[in-house]
């Protein structure tokens, strides 16, 4: 796999909260490379399982990885004079919508404008103005009529947005938080192809975590791992964000710690990324960390849990960018720290007796 | 399709090279005469058929707005400022690309997640932004582009298609009148015909004025990508114009009140053609046609545009139909432009 071409494929597609059907298919086709098994659960999360390497009949710990790929997105709500209006899913900056690019996922593709009113027909209060979603409208360019017959309501619409190489190794895009994490996760696996691990590594794609973290919360209690690691997108360093709020891009793994993280796992992963000369950077989470680690930690019994953070700047934005060395970094952690499980790690977390 | 290579070419205000060179290989072979004055304008002459002919000025402008690299920041961002009239709210997450070196850069903004609810509200003035282009230092930065370069949006053209044959696209404004007037050349006319194609409309009609004083038209027509307003509204006041009802003819504008008689040209043609066409609503706007009516002793002057939605963003939209029917509206005025009585 090729981190940079498997993040612009799956940047480019389309998988809003709900609808993530496509994004799946992409990462089944890469997952299922490094995989002993492949399933979907109900919820529609991806679940690839890469057994470890014990004695077929010995029963194996497993941990799970979770990263989400749903992206932020819009829905058609009404069809007004030609124009559409919409409602957003998942949390939207009103603000970065004037004059974006969308596709509108009608009987077929669609491309669309978010409208924009001309400087010259705008007074000075109305120029002073977020535009409310009420006054804002997609454009696909049909008369009324021929709209009608190729959208309707609950039509999904995503933003349009090429992958951009900047320099630097950066890149910018849509969806990569957080697609970044399914390309992280594929790349540990493929490292994991040619290492050895004994603990069981369940690779999961999950679905809605933009809505509620919903596909971690039903995913992780069918699998119910021995441990978990969520990895998504730590807000990136940038002008005008003071320096506590953010993690450097290029900086390396962001590894979080606070009251959704276990202390050990932290340390574990602290000390692998020492140990292999992985840069990183400590991640103060205070209190809800708003990623799928938040639903692991307290399925069934309370799993032990971590959280791996992609730097990235401008999220929920079509402009998100990050560095690609990060990403290679955090496969690589993710990998390490897997190879590195073991039984007596499993007694310091204090996890059950394996039942036989 | 000339219209994708005219609106993906890169030619802000002060800096239409670019788009100079595609008009010109588009348009060379089918003037008699042309050259480039001492702003940047191609004007270029097909000489009339008869033998008393007037001079006839139809112009439409090269530049678009854009964005001009002020400073760079010591962590390697870079400040702008607009060139043209840029509305601050079309600005945030947009990619654009910097210099005739094309260097990608994107338009952040402090994530959603970081805000105040109230900053929510607040809308964030030009001043405030940056571009990142992926350099972490100023160092890193100037090794690909340096203070004074200028930025333009990258939009990619595409077919929306539909009934109206749309398309979309950035620089509809003017690069829809650009492919007008191109296609006109296509003919032979009775009188001299002078194209003029413009430089800097957008930061104040210059490049139209001192083509005008050269040329000394008896006639001129601007062509134009006008605004549209047409979406749904509450209050329902009239759009500027509307997209797929055919050629904008102008009343008036900010810039110039059009010729009467032009204007009774263009709209008995229409009417005899059976050529859809509209008024742009009075008021709004400034052309080419503004500097060029108080050339010299005056010249009379109208106006005919291409309608366009979302001018002066990122991305614009207009229809093939309004576009094809604009071409077909000039020509046929055009022909009856010499029997026209210009005087009072």
């Amino acid at each position: 796999m090729q981190i940079k071409e498997f993040l612009k494929k799956l940047s480019e597609a389309s998988g809003v909260s709900g609808y993530e059907a496509s994004v799946r298919e992409l990462a089944r086709e890469e997952f299922s490379q490094y995989a002993d098994e492949m399933r979907v659960d109900t919820m529609g999360n991806l679940i690839a399982l890469k057994c470890g390497e014990a004695a077929q009949e010995v029963p194996r710990r497993s941990i799970m990885l979770a990263g989400h790929m749903d992206e932020i997105g819009l829905l058609v709500t009404k069809l007004e004079k030609g124009f559409l209006r919409f409602a957003t899913v998942g949390g939207f900056d009103l603000r970065v919508l004037l004059g974006q690019e969308v596709v509108v996922h009608g009987r077929r593709e669609l491309p669309g404008i978010i409208s924009t009113r001309p400087p010259h027909v705008l007074t000075t209060e109305e120029r002073e103005q977020v535009v409310p979603l009420d006054k804002l409208f997609i454009d696909v360019g049909l008369p009324e009529d021929e709209l009608g017959k190729l959208v309707r309501v609950g039509d999904v619409i995503t933003l349009h947005r090429q992958f951009t190489e900047l320099t630097a190794n950066l890149v910018a895009g849509k969806a990569f938080d957080d697609r970044a994490a399914v390309v992280c996760m594929a790349s540990c696996l493929q490292h994991l192809a040619s290492m050895k691990h004994t603990w069981d590594v369940y690779a999961v794609a999950t679905v809605q975590e933009e809505v509620g973290l919903k596909g971690a919360l039903t995913s992780t209690f069918g699998i119910a791992p021995d441990i978990g690691i969520a990895i998504d997108v730590g807000h990136g360093n940038m002008l005008g964000v003071p320096e506590v709020d953010t993690v450097n891009v290029g900086g390396g793994p962001a590894i979080g710690f606070g009251p959704n993280i276990h202390p050990l796992m932290y340390s574990r992963l602290v000390e692998t990324a020492k140990a292999y000369e992985i840069p990183y950077q400590p991640d103060p989470i205070p209190g809800h960390s708003g990623t799928d680690a938040w639903a692991m930690q307290v399925t069934r019994e309370g799993i032990p849990t971590a959280l791996v953070s992609i730097p990235l700047r401008y999220m929920h934005t079509s402009v998100e960018t990050l560095s690609l060395k990060d990403l290679e970094r955090v496969g690589r952690l993710l990998s390490l720290f897997i190879a590195s499980l073991n039984e007596a790690f499993a007694k310091e977390l204090g996890l059950s007796n394996i039942p036989t | 399709m000339l219209l994708k290579e005219l609106s993906e070419a890169f030619g802000v205000s002060g800096h239409e090279g670019a788009v100079r060179q595609l008009i010109l290989d588009a348009i060379k072979d089918l003037v008699d005469e042309h050259h480039v004055d001492a702003l940047g304008n191609l004007i270029a002459l097909k000489k009339g058929s008869s033998k008393t002919h007037r001079k006839v000025m139809v112009a439409a402008h090269m530049d678009e707005v854009g964005l001009m690299i002020m400073y760079i920041e010591k962590e390697g961002s870079l400040r702008f400022r607009p060139v043209g009239g840029i509305d601050d709210r079309v600005l945030l997450s947009k990619k654009v690309l910097i210099s005739d070196n094309k260097v990608p850069g994107v338009i952040g903004v402090k994530p959603i997640h970081l805000l105040e609810p109230k900053a929510r509200q607040q809308v964030m003035r030009v001043q405030e932004m940056s571009i990142d282009i992926g350099a972490s230092s100023k160092e890193e930065a100037e090794r690909l582009v340096k203070i004074g370069d200028y930025a333009a949006f990258d939009t990619s053209f595409s077919q929306v298609s539909g009934e109206w044959r749309t398309v979309k696209g950035k620089a509809f404004d003017d690069r829809a009148g650009c492919a007008v007037l191109i296609e006109l050349l296509q003919e032979s006319y009775p009188f001299d015909f002078y194209a003029a194609f413009t430089v800097q409309e957008e930061v104040g009609l210059r490049g139209a004025r001192v083509a005008a004083y050269s040329i000394a038209p008896d006639v001129a027509f601007a062509l134009e990508g006008t605004i549209c307003d047409d979406l749904p509204k509450k209050r329902d006041a009239s759009p500027t114009t509307a997209l797929g009802a055919g050629p904008a003819i102008t009343i008036m504008d900010r810039s110039v009140i059009a010729d009467r008689r032009l204007v009774d040209l263009l709209v008995d043609t229409a009417q005899k053609h059976g050529i859809p066409y509209q008024f742009k609503q009075p008021g709004l706007g400034g052309t080419d046609a503004g500097a060029i009516h108080l050339s010299r002793e005056g010249v009379p002057s109208a106006v005919v545009a291409v309608p366009s939605r979302y001018i002066h963003s990122p991305v614009c939209l207009l229809s093939l139909n309004d576009l094809d029917n604009t071409v077909r509206l000039m020509r046929e005025s055009l022909a009856k432009v010499q029997e026209l009585n210009l005087s009072h």
